[in-house]
């Protein structure tokens, strides 16, 4: 049997990924991907600890399952500011929509 | 879980794979293969669901994942064509990495140094069970869900107009 400490810092590493990856990149598109490697390495740790802390085994699933929706909902969304960006700047570079910025 | 020496061998593999499929979602300049490697790593994660017994997440990681979000990214890569040029890193990368090296080295040794008090045997999740605690216990947040679902979904069709469809419309509302 695999310990669950594996699949724990498998996620954390896969976590760390997605850290760089969103700070990192410089295209809006692939600053999305690592939020969503971030996103993936929480819901396979729902399902860990699920599947070797819990007796009922369903709370972790229930987690992911809402982990998976609200990533749909973000990704559906995200992209479409991507492309509204796109249109107003010929643009997808996050470092020149900055007139938020102080 | 599943015992034996069989899901030993599937963790080292899936884990590797998937370690290098992320590596490549995060070092590829490309994004056509950025996202072909997110498509892998998607995969991998499935595949770890499977190894947890958890079925139902293997099979909604795949559809949704994979058959849905995957390709919502190659269509706004593909609605963004001049967009693939100048995907370098930002001049913060070497802070960039610090950070990430920062929270990977916090992460592991605590994971490696915590006593996980781990049941010795766990059934595996049957998807009923799943299915009526989602609707049972889990309802509200359950169907908040949705309503984000449904406000994320219109929000995206009216970000996305075409400008001259507003123009249009704003027009069609003013002689009216």
């Amino acid at each position: 049997m695999v310990p669950l400490e594996n699949y724990v810092a498998l996620s954390g590493i896969l976590f760390a990924l997605g850290v760089y990856a969103v700070l990192a990149r410089r295209n809006a598109i692939l600053v999305l991907m690592g939020i969503e490697l971030m996103l993936n390495a929480v819901s396979l740790n729902f399902a860990a600890f699920a599947s070797y802390l819990d007796p009922d085994r369903v709370t972790g699933a229930v987690f992911a399952v809402f982990v998976i929706t609200v990533a749909a909902a973000e990704v559906g969304l995200a992209l479409a500011i991507v492309i509204r960006l796109f249109r107003l700047r010929a643009t997808s570079n996050v470092d020149e929509a900055a007139e938020l910025k102080w | 879980m599943i015992e034996g020496a069989g899901p030993v061998a599937a963790f080292w593999g899936l884990s590797a794979l998937t370690l290098l499929a992320a590596g490549g979602v995060v070092v590829s300049r490309n994004l056509f293969h950025a996202v072909l490697f997110l498509i892998v790593v998607f995969l991998g994660i499935a595949g770890f669901f499977l190894l947890l017994s958890a079925d139902f997440l293997a099979m909604a990681q795949v559809i949704i994942y994979v058959g849905a979000i995957a390709v919502l990214i190659l269509f706004a890569i593909v609605l963004t064509p001049r967009a693939s040029r100048d995907n370098a890193e930002t001049r913060m990368a070497p802070v960039a990495l610090v950070a990430g090296v920062a929270v990977a080295g916090l992460l592991i040794p605590a994971i490696l140094d915590a006593e996980w008090r781990t049941l010795s045997s766990a059934p595996a999740l049957p998807v009923s069970d799943l299915g009526r605690e989602l609707l049972g216990v889990w309802v509200l947040p359950f169907q908040l869900a949705s309503v984000l679902l449904t406000a994320a979904l219109v929000g995206a069709v009216v970000l996305v107009r075409s400008p001259r469809e507003e123009r249009e419309e704003i027009d069609e509302e003013e002689r009216r």
